[in-house]
C-alpha cells in the first residue's frame, strides 16, 4: 500500500505544518485577542489529530515520500504585519487547512477499502474538526475583510 | 420608617406556593419633603437595575424629590430596592451636571453653544465620510437609554451612515444572554417570567448574586423561601453570597466552582440528568435537535472528574442534579458569573439544555431568566443599536434585510449586513488604529467599565480618533472627549424601556432638564437633520419628531417578529402596569411566558441567527441550517470544557474576579451622588479568603497591592467569604470622587480601578469580554486605621470564621427613612397565573 502510507505521511506532516502555522499567526497577531486564543486552540486540534494517527503510523509505517515538494505545502514561517497582513495570513491558513481536509478525505476512502475501522474513525473525526477550523477561518476573514479592504490605515 | 441601607429587602411578606405575591408599597422622599406637599406623581419605571420596577416620581417645585413603587405593576407589586429609593433622583439636582456643550480647545474642554458643538461633529463626520466612507464611523452606546433613542441611533447608523460598527456597553453585561437564546431557541427573547417564582419547586441561580443585583426580585424569592412549601435554592458562585446561605437554609446546594470552570460543572449536571434518566424523552424527541451529540459531549464529565476540575465535591454535583431532575418545576436564573466568565455562551446554553432535557419551559414555575445587568439593555438588543438588526432580524438573511430597507425606504446595500456586526472590543481596536475616525459614545463610561483600562484611556485620548461623548456628567470618559454633549436623564425626558422579562414600561417626563441639556433622542435627531440623511424619496430618514412618533415607528417594524410591539402604544402603557411583549392581535394583553406550545423561532426563514460553533464562534451557514430542518425545534448544543485563557502561575498565583455591590450601580454616576448609597460603599476594596490572607500576613483593612500581568491597584483588603485562591474586586470605582458630604474624598482614587487588571479577551460567540478570569498576586503594603470600606450586608461581609481574631467592621447602615406599606388587599395582576390567568 505504498500510496496509502504516502498519504498517511502527508496527513501527519500537513497537520504538523498547519499546527505550526496556527501558532505563528497566533503569536504574530497577539494583539487581536480572539486570533491569538483561537489559533492556539485550533493548533492543538491538529496536534490531537497527529496523536490519534500515531498508532496507525505504527501499523502501516509512514512513507518518507520521494517527492516532498509535490505533497508538502509550505507553512507560514512568519506572520505578516497589520490588518491586511492578518487577512492574508488567515487566507494562507485556509489553504493549508484545505490540503489537510482533502488529505483526510482521501485517507478515509482508503480506509473504507481496507475495512480499517480505526483509520476510518481517525480520518472522519479529523476531517470534521478540520471543517470547523475552516469555518472559523472563513468567519474571521469575512468579519475582517470590509475594514481591511476599504479603510485600513 | 425603615433604613433600607441596613435592611436591603424590607419586611418579609411570606406566602404559599401558587399564591399571588402580596403588594407592599415602598416610598422615599427627600428630607424635609412630606407626602402632602408633593405637587405631582409622574409614572415611570426604575432605571437602577435590570428588574424594571414600576415607580412614580414625586415632583415638587419643578424638582424630582423622591419615588414610590407602583402597587399595581406586575414587576414589583409596589416594592423598590435601596438603589431605586435612594438613587433615582438625587443625581438630577447635583451641582455638577453638564448644562452646556463642551469642545476641546488647545487641549482643554471649554463651554460652548449647541451650534458650535454640533457643527464641529457634523463637519468632522462629513469630512471623514468623504475621505474614508461609512466604515470610518463607530457608535458605542448604553444599556440605559430609552427604546426610542436606540431605535433612532440604529436607523442613523444602519440606514443613514451605513456602518456595522455599532455596539453598546450591553456587550459587557448582557450579550451572552442574547447569544445563548439565539443558539438554543433561534432568536433572542426571555422564555420565563418573574411569576415563575410563585410556582417553582427549586430556583437555580448560576453566577447570579441576585440579592445585590436585583434586590426586589430577591425579595420575591425570599417571600417564597420564608413561606410555606418553599422552593429549594441551588447556588453556583465562588463567593458565599446570600444566595449561598439561602441554599444552605432551604436544603439546596452551594456549588463554588473555581473561577473559569463553569462549563465543566454544567457538563457534569447535564450528564447526571442523562445517566439517571431525568429526561422527558417524548418531549425531547418532539421539540429538540442534537441529543446524541450532547450526550457524547458530556459523557466524560463524571461527578468525580467535575470535582477535580472545579474544586467542588462530587456528591454536591450529584445532589444539585438530583434537585433539578426530581423537581416538577425549576426556575433558572443566570448572570455575570457566567456571562463575564470563560466559555460564557456555552455555559449559558447549557442551562437551556437542562430545561430542554426535562421539558421544563413554557409553563408556570418552569422558566429561564437569562438576566440583564442594565435596565434598558433589552431594548438595545431589540432595536439594533448593539449591531444586531432591529426586530431580531437575521443579518445573514437577505429577506430580513430587505424588510428593513423597505420600511426605511433605502437601498438594502446601505444596511451593513455583509459581515457580523462589529463588537465593542473590535470597535475600540479600530479606533485604536484610527481606522474608525469618529467614535460617538452615549450614556456610558468605558474608561472605567472596559477591560484593560490603560489601553482604553490611550485610545480615547489619542489624536487618531475624534471622540464624542454625551452624558449627564463629565465622566472619566467625557474628560477625554473632543466634544461633550449635555444630556437629559431619566425623569427629564419621555420614553419606553423593557426589562428582563419583556415587560414594557413608559417613563414620562417629570421635570425639565438643567440648562441646555437635551434628551438623547433630540441630540440624535439634531445630528440626523444636520447630516441631511434622507430616504430614496428624498424625505428625512428619521421623519419623527417626538418620542411617541419614534415608538410607533418602532412598533410598526416589529410586526411578524418574535419581539412584536404592534399592540402597544403610549396610551396602552399609561395603564396600571407594564405589559410584556409580544403584544399583538393574538396576544392583545401581552404574554407572560414564551414557548407555551414548545414552538421555537428556529425555522430557517424566521430565525435571528443560523448559529455558531460554541468553541470557535465559526458561523453556521444558511444551507447547513436548512439541512438540519429545525422547523420550530430547539437546539441542544454542547461543548467541552477548556481551561481559562489565563491560569494562575508562580508570579500570579490567585484568580482575580470583578463584580458589584448592592449600593453602587456601574461607575457610580448616579449612585455615587446619593449620600445614602455612597456612604454605604464609599471606596474600593478587594476581598481575599482568610487562608490566603494569613499566608500573606494580611489583616482586615490593610492596604494591599493587587497585580496582574496588565496592571495593579492599591486598595484595602476585606478578609471575606470569597473561596480560597480567588480574589474579588468591585468594578465601580474610577478616579471620580463624590462630594465630601456624600462620603467622597478618598486619596486612593488614582489606583483603585479594578479593570486595570482584567484581560482583553472575549467569548467566541457572544463577544462578551471576560472580567472574571485573570491571574493575580496580592501583597501587603501597610496597615490602615480601620476596616476595609466594604459593606457588611451582602457577599462582602467579613469572613465568619475570621471573626474571633480580627477587628470587625461596623454594620453597614444609615440610609434615610423610607416607608413600606403592605396592602391589605392585593391587586389583581393581569396575566399572573396566581391570579387565575392561564
Amino acid at each position: 500500500m505504498p500510496h496509502l502510507t504516502t498519504y498517511i505521511g502527508l496527513a501527519d506532516h500537513s497537520e504538523q505544518t498547519l499546527a505550526d502555522s496556527f501558532r505563528t499567526v497566533a503569536e504574530g497577531h497577539a494583539r487581536a485577542a480572539d486570533v491569538f486564543h483561537t489559533c492556539r486552540l485550533l493548533a492543538s486540534w491538529s496536534d490531537e489529530h497527529r496523536t490519534a494517527l500515531a498508532p496507525i503510523i505504527e501499523r502501516y509505517g509512514e512513507a518518507d515520500v520521494d517527492e516532498p515538494e509535490r505533497l508538502h505545502a509550505a507553512g507560514l514561517a512568519e506572520s505578516r504585519d497589520g490588518d491586511v497582513g492578518l487577512l492574508r495570513d488567515l487566507q494562507d491558513l485556509h489553504v493549508l487547512a484545505t490540503l489537510v481536509q482533502t488529505t483526510w478525505t482521501v485517507i478515509a476512502q482508503g480506509a473504507q477499502g481496507l475495512r480499517d475501522h480505526e483509520l476510518l474513525n481517525v480520518a472522519t473525526r479529523s476531517n470534521a474538526q478540520t471543517a470547523r477550523q475552516l469555518t472559523w477561518l472563513n468567519t474571521r476573514m469575512k468579519a475582517a475583510a470590509p475594514q481591511v479592504l476599504i479603510v485600513a490605515p | 420608617m425603615s433604613d433600607r441601607i441596613a435592611d436591603i429587602y424590607g419586611a418579609r411578606t411570606p406566602h404559599t406556593k401558587g399564591t399571588v405575591w402580596p403588594a407592599r408599597v415602598d416610598q422615599f422622599l427627600d428630607p424635609g419633603v412630606d407626602e402632602g406637599s408633593v405637587d405631582s406623581w409622574v409614572q415611570s419605571a426604575c432605571l437602577l437595575c435590570s428588574n424594571g420596577c414600576g415607580v412614580d416620581i414625586a415632583v415638587k417645585d419643578g424638582r424630582m424629590v423622591g419615588v414610590r413603587g407602583r402597587a399595581t405593576d406586575v414587576v414589583n407589586h409596589g416594592r423598590l430596592g435601596p438603589k431605586g429609593l435612594y438613587g433615582s433622583t438625587r443625581w438630577a439636582n447635583s451641582g455638577d451636571r453638564l448644562t452646556r456643550p463642551l469642545v476641546r480647545e488647545g487641549g482643554r474642554l471649554v463651554e460652548t453653544d449647541w451650534e458650535t458643538a454640533m457643527g464641529r461633529i457634523v463637519d468632522r463626520s462629513k469630512s471623514i465620510l468623504d475621505a474614508k466612507g461609512p466604515l470610518s464611523h463607530g457608535f458605542y452606546t448604553s444599556g440605559q437609554l430609552f427604546l426610542e433613542e436606540y431605535y433612532a441611533l440604529a436607523v442613523i447608523g444602519k440606514a443613514g451612515i451605513g456602518t456595522p460598527h455599532m455596539d453598546g456597553n450591553t456587550r459587557l453585561c448582557t450579550a451572552t444572554s442574547a447569544a445563548a437564546f439565539k443558539e438554543s431557541f433561534g432568536a433572542d427573547g426571555q422564555p420565563g417570567s418573574y411569576t415563575d417564582i410563585e410556582h417553582c419547586d427549586a430556583v437555580f441561580l448560576y453566577g447570579h448574586n441576585m440579592p445585590e443585583t436585583q434586590t426586589v426580585l430577591w425579595a420575591r424569592i425570599l417571600d417564597r423561601t420564608r413561606g410555606d412549601d418553599p422552593p429549594r435554592i441551588v447556588c453556583v458562585d465562588p463567593r458565599r453570597t446570600l444566595v449561598a446561605m439561602e441554599a444552605e437554609r432551604t436544603g439546596g446546594v452551594h456549588l463554588a466552582p473555581r473561577v473559569g470552570t463553569n462549563l465543566a460543572l454544567m457538563n457534569g449536571l447535564t450528564r447526571e440528568l442523562l445517566v439517571n434518566g431525568w429526561v422527558d424523552q417524548d418531549w425531547v424527541a418532539a421539540h429538540t435537535l442534537g441529543l446524541e451529540d450532547l450526550r457524547s459531549t458530556v459523557e466524560p464529565y463524571t461527578p468525580e472528574h467535575v470535582g477535580d476540575i472545579c474544586g467542588v465535591a462530587a456528591d454536591d454535583v450529584r445532589r444539585a442534579a438530583r434537585i433539578f431532575g426530581e423537581s416538577e418545576a425549576v426556575l433558572s436564573t443566570v448572570l455575570q458569573g457566567f456571562y463575564q466568565s470563560h466559555q460564557a455562551t456555552a455555559a449559558s446554553v447549557a442551562v437551556h439544555n437542562l430545561h430542554l432535557l426535562r421539558g421544563m419551559l413554557g409553563r408556570p414555575g418552569a422558566g429561564i431568566l437569562q438576566m440583564n445587568g442594565q435596565p434598558t439593555a433589552q431594548n438595545n438588543r431589540e432595536c439594533g443599536a448593539d449591531g444586531d438588526l432591529p426586530g431580531f432580524r437575521n443579518w445573514d438573511n437577505p429577506h430580513h434585510v430587505q424588510q428593513l430597507a423597505d420600511a426605511w425606504d433605502v437601498d438594502a446595500m446601505t444596511i451593513p449586513h455583509w459581515a457580523p456586526p462589529t463588537h465593542a472590543m473590535q470597535i475600540f481596536s479600530y479606533a485604536e488604529t484610527g481606522s474608525i475616525g469618529l467614535l460617538w459614545i452615549s450614556a456610558t463610561n468605558p474608561a472605567v467599565s472596559m477591560p484593560e483600562s490603560a489601553r482604553i484611556r490611550r485610545i480615547l485620548e489619542g489624536d487618531q480618533c475624534f471622540v464624542v461623548v454625551q452624558d449627564l456628567f463629565l465622566t472619566e470618559t467625557a474628560e477625554l472627549a473632543d466634544v461633550v454633549l449635555p444630556a437629559a436623564g431619566w425623569g427629564e425626558k419621555t420614553g419606553c424601556f423593557t426589562n428582563v422579562n419583556r415587560t414594557v414600561h413608559l417613563s414620562e417626563k417629570a421635570v425639565d432638564p438643567p440648562g441646555e441639556a437635551k434628551s438623547d433622542l433630540d441630540i440624535f435627531l439634531m445630528y440626523a437633520d444636520r447630516m441631511g440623511f434622507t430616504n430614496r424619496s428624498g424625505e428625512p430618514l428619521l421623519g419623527w419628531r417626538t418620542a411617541e412618533e419614534a415608538f410607533d415607528a418602532w412598533a410598526a417594524i416589529t410586526a411578524g417578529r418574535p419581539v412584536d410591539y404592534t399592540g402597544l402604544s403610549y396610551d396602552r402603557l399609561r395603564g396600571p402596569t407594564g405589559i410584556p411583549w409580544p403584544v399583538n392581535d393574538e396576544h392583545p394583553d401581552g404574554t407572560d411566558r414564551l414557548y407555551a406550545e414548545a414552538v421555537f423561532p428556529t425555522d430557517t426563514d424566521y430565525c435571528e441567527t443560523y448559529g455558531h460553533d460554541l468553541i470557535t464562534g465559526g458561523t453556521v451557514t444558511e444551507q447547513e441550517h436548512r439541512a438540519m430542518r429545525p422547523a420550530g425545534r430547539a437546539f441542544l448544543k454542547g461543548a467541552p470544557y477548556t481551561p481559562p485563557h489565563e491560569e494562575p502561575s508562580a508570579d500570579f498565583p490567585l484568580r482575580y474576579t470583578t463584580g458589584r455591590t448592592v449600593y453602587q450601580f456601574h461607575t457610580r454616576t448616579k449612585t455615587g451622588r446619593s449620600g445614602d448609597l455612597n456612604r454605604a460603599a464609599p471606596d474600593a476594596w478587594v476581598e481575599i479568603s482568610p487562608t490566603d490572607a494569613d499566608a500573606r500576613g494580611i489583616a482586615e483593612g490593610d492596604w494591599v497591592r493587587v497585580e496582574s500581568p496588565r496592571g495593579a491597584i492599591e486598595v484595602r483588603a476585606r478578609v471575606g467569604e470569597v473561596m480560597e485562591g480567588a480574589v474579588f474586586a468591585p468594578f465601580h470605582y474610577g478616579h471620580w470622587e463624590p462630594a465630601a458630604a456624600d462620603g467622597g474624598g478618598h486619596d486612593d482614587a488614582n489606583h483603585r480601578l479594578a479593570n486595570e487588571l482584567t484581560m482583553t479577551v472575549w467569548d467566541p460567540v457572544s463577544k462578551q469580554p471576560a472580567f472574571k478570569t485573570a491571574a493575580c498576586q496580592v501583597t501587603r503594603l501597610r496597615a490602615s486605621d480601620g476596616p476595609a470600606p466594604a459593606p457588611t450586608t451582602g457577599a462582602s461581609a467579613p469572613a465568619e470564621r475570621d471573626g474571633a481574631r480580627r477587628r470587625r467592621p461596623r454594620p453597614t447602615q444609615g440610609g434615610g427613612p423610607t416607608t413600606s406599606t403592605t396592602l391589605a388587599e392585593t391587586p389583581t395582576y393581569p396575566l399572573d397565573p396566581a391570579c387565575g390567568a392561564s
